[in-house]
């Protein structure tokens, strides 16, 4: 700001609470209970009483604690304040501040890996919080995943849920490609697959479709998905024999996915999180699903891939 | 307290004060069934329907538009044109000139419940209206201006009346604050004069822009939403209490040191952002010595009451006239309290925002509006009086429930929003997402479209009210006698 301009906002703010304030002077006495004299509209008339004690001094008050302000703090043009307070250094003041105690926070949880920060509550704090402002976007708050987004509290896992996985998928990435396979197929194979495909895990399904679908699904699903359904990891094709579906399943779900195709993206992290943010918030993960140490027992459904084929 | 026209050799220019009277009344429940409609939508969002039309973010600048401008501005021209024809002592200045402020008016209203659901828009919070409609908007308030004035330029009487400072700083204060905040420049697309019609970029840049937008923004408040709403409290208190002004010497200085301070205010909307600091500074410390102006309006609103408060009793239009004037102190303190830095700090972007807004809005302009509706309506219709003083007393209740439901419950969720907000966990990050306090508002968003519902509910009494006090006298003889010998 050229000294002009600076001198022009110190004269005219000044000079406004100065004006105010002489106003409020000149006017402060009166008689209580005269009228001036004045009428209008037949029977409006105005009486001249003395300004309110209180209202005055709040006045003079409020007037003088906004010129200490002004002393203080930057307001008057190019003048800085007494104080050398500026928004940016109480900000970088805070963002030290903070990082001092993230460096803390993430010290205490080092050397330690993913299980066992899985059982820190600390650690998983920390993770939660990195979960819902940056996953809870696609994988919902409760991280039980939408249409196309999974579910991470169960144990179905599309690239494996090892340590090791949770943390390459949220470093790197994934995209998952599910081709519109079923467009160069004949009605009758097509037919084949969407008699069997949605029902895998249904055992009232009649054999003579379940072994139609068979036929057609080792010819044309089975280098993804493997020749018993189960999926491959290493792709990330999903488990069709668990009657989990990523996308929607029933005949017409399925039907979508062979004739459109599916595209499926989760975003690498690592250049928006810190490595510490990525082993935190994989380890919160890594405690929703119902993998921990105790194995057998908890296992809801009877046909649980354990791990990659 | 009924004029008597055959005392005053003037005649009144009065058909514009009854058709702005009746559209307040009209425009009144449709900007806020559009706000209890958004209101609902923002717990069940499919009540848009999947119309884009009708969408939160389409309906929201109809809303305030329409409660501001549609209901809140015919109420002041009405009231206005009424004010300054009996306190000057002299008809309207070019009555046709005051015909035109009324259709152009309206078609500035109709345009904008036109446009701004189809998405037309100049981005700018209550100047959302795009270019053709500002420059009509222009020329219908200079009209205004030139009505109102001219009026006041033929008074028959000597002393200028304290309602028609404020109503002139108004007028004033708006023509300036519209013309320079919406100058913008239309962008031409040869061929597609509809394009060009519907779309411009404004002529400022960056925080500049922010700062010429609530420089605008809050002198929206200060001018329209007080000045103007102070002008009608000054004639419509004194009339309906039957006692003289408080205090001559406080409306001398509580009226210049408003209209001087609150041009410095705008700032407090940019705190934390990219405006410099001393702009923030200058901001803050001239919203906090707002508050005692303010408050002089209030004082000398409640204190011309001093010496006939029996007459609350009797008389609900005084109730809303005197109710208004507390939730005018009230919302008067709040906001210079969180213009403070570190208040605004935790209010900022919350629902306490919006809380504050409506205290203001629900509690003072619109109570103040109603307040004098009822004593204007029989006014300028020449009836004895409203036809239902018991359905006024109604209203005047379901007014008060709705507003003190829709502020409680939005001080609660904004004060809520803004501690979980700032909640972080040791390393900084932070405790909720977006989508926790989003479902902890939930309940309070109940509460306020409940309050809401409470409050259109009164408007739908008046409604019924005026209607029955226009008809021919003749359909409620009986009714009308019995209340006139109350």
């Amino acid at each position: 700001m050229s000294t002009f301009w600076s001198g022009f906002v110190i004269v005219i703010s000044l000079g406004m609470i100065a004006a105010c304030l002489w106003l409020l002077f000149a006017n402060a006495r009166g008689a209580p209970g005269e009228t001036t004299g004045h009428v209008w509209d037949e029977d409006l008339r105005e009486y001249n009483n003395p300004l309110p004690r209180w209202w005055f001094n709040l006045f003079v008050i409020l007037s003088a604690f906004g010129v200490g302000y002004l002393v203080l703090y930057p307001g008057l043009g190019n003048f800085r304040g007494w104080l050398g307070w500026t928004s940016t250094q109480q900000l970088q003041q805070n963002l030290d501040t903070l990082t001092a105690r993230r460096k803390a926070a993430f010290a205490a949880l080092a050397g330690k890996d993913i299980p066992a920060l899985a059982q820190d509550p600390g650690a998983r704090t920390l993770g939660r919080a990195v979960f819902l402002n940056n996953c809870a976007g696609c994988h919902g708050a409760d991280a039980q995943g939408a249409v196309g987004f999974p579910n991470l509290t169960d144990d179905d896992w599309l690239y494996g849920g090892s340590p090791e996985a949770i943390v390459a998928t949220i470093t790197h990435g994934r995209n998952g490609v599910m081709p519109p396979i079923g467009v160069g197929l004949s009605p009758e194979a097509r037919q084949a697959l969407l008699d069997f495909v949605p029902y895998w895990s249904d055992p009232a399904l009649d054999p003579a479709k379940r072994e139609a679908g068979m036929k057609q699904f080792a010819l044309t699903c089975a280098p993804c998905h493997g020749a018993d359904g189960k999926g491959n990891k290493i792709l990330g094709a999903p488990n069709l024999t668990d009657d989990i579906w990523l996308f929607r399943g029933g005949r017409a779900g399925v039907e979508e996915t062979i004739m459109k195709g599916r595209q499926s993206a989760m975003p690498a992290w690592q250049n928006v999180l810190t490595p510490d943010e990525i082993r935190v918030v994989a380890a919160y993960v890594y405690s929703l699903a119902p993998h921990p140490v105790p194995p057998a027992a908890a296992a809801p459904a009877p046909a649980t891939p354990a791990s990659a084929p | 307290m009924v004029t008597a026209p055959a005392a005053t050799p003037v005649v009144y220019t009065d058909r514009v004060v009854k058709q702005f009277t009746v559209m307040t009344v009209v425009w009144g429940i449709v900007g806020m069934l559009v706000g209890v409609w958004i209101a609902a939508e923002l717990l069940w969002p499919q009540l848009n329907f999947d119309i884009p039309y009708l969408t939160y973010s389409h309906l929201r600048p109809l809303h305030t538009n329409a409660v501001i401008f549609a209901f809140g501005g015919s109420g002041l021209f009405a009231t206005s044109y009424w004010c300054v024809q009996r306190t000057s002592r002299a008809p309207l200045f070019l009555p046709w000139l005051a015909d035109f402020t009324f259709w152009g008016w309206t078609t500035v209203i109709v345009l904008a419940a036109i446009t701004l659901p189809l998405g037309y828009t100049q981005g700018k919070e209550y100047a959302e209206l795009e270019w053709p409609i500002d420059i009509l908007i222009a020329v219908v308030w200079v009209a205004y201006a030139i009505v109102f004035f001219g009026t006041i330029a033929q008074r028959t009487v000597e002393h200028i009346y304290v309602a028609n400072w404020f109503f002139g700083a108004y007028i004033l204060a708006v023509a300036l604050l519209h013309i320079v905040n919406s100058a913008d420049i239309p962008i031409v697309w040869a061929g597609h004069p509809w394009f060009t019609l519907t779309h411009s970029y404004s002529v400022y840049a960056g925080a500049a822009d922010a700062m010429v937008q609530w420089w605008y923004g809050h002198n929206a408040v200060g001018f329209f939403l007080t000045a103007g709403f102070l002008g009608m409290m000054y004639y419509f208190v004194p009339k309906q209490a039957g006692r003289p002004i408080y205090s001559y010497r406080l409306s001398v200085v509580h009226f210049w040191a408003l209209i001087a301070i609150y041009m410095w205010a705008g700032p407090h909307h940019l705190m934390y952002t990219a405006l410099p600091d001393w702009v923030q500074s200058l901001g803050m410390v001239f919203s906090l010595i707002l508050f005692v102006p303010s408050w002089g309006g209030m004082i000398n609103g409640i204190m011309t009451l001093s010496g006939a408060w029996h007459k609350l009793r009797e008389d609900p239009i005084l109730k809303f006239l005197i109710v208004s004037l507390s939730f005018y102190g009230m919302s008067t303190f709040e906001g210079p309290m969180m213009s403070i830095k570190t208040v605004n700090a935790l209010s900022h972007y919350t629902d306490w925002t919006i809380g504050h807004v409506h205290s203001g809005a629900l509690g003072w302009v619109a109570m103040i509006t109603i307040g004098s509706i009822y004593a204007l309506v029989p006014r300028a219709f020449g009836r004895p009086q409203m036809y239902s003083i018991k359905a006024i007393n109604l209203h005047f209740w379901l007014a008060t429930v709705g507003t003190v439901l829709y502020i409680v419950a939005m001080w609660s969720a904004g004060i809520m929003e803004g501690l979980m907000w700032r909640a972080t966990e040791p390393d900084g990050t932070l405790t909720y997402s977006f989508v926790e306090t989003l479902k902890a508002t939930y309940p309070f968003y109940a509460v306020r479209l409940a309050g809401g519902l409470v409050f259109l509910a009164g408007m739908l009494v008046m409604a019924w009210n005026v209607w029955r006090t226009l008809a021919p006298p003749q359909t409620a003889p009986a009714a009308v006698a019995a209340e006139g010998a109350a």
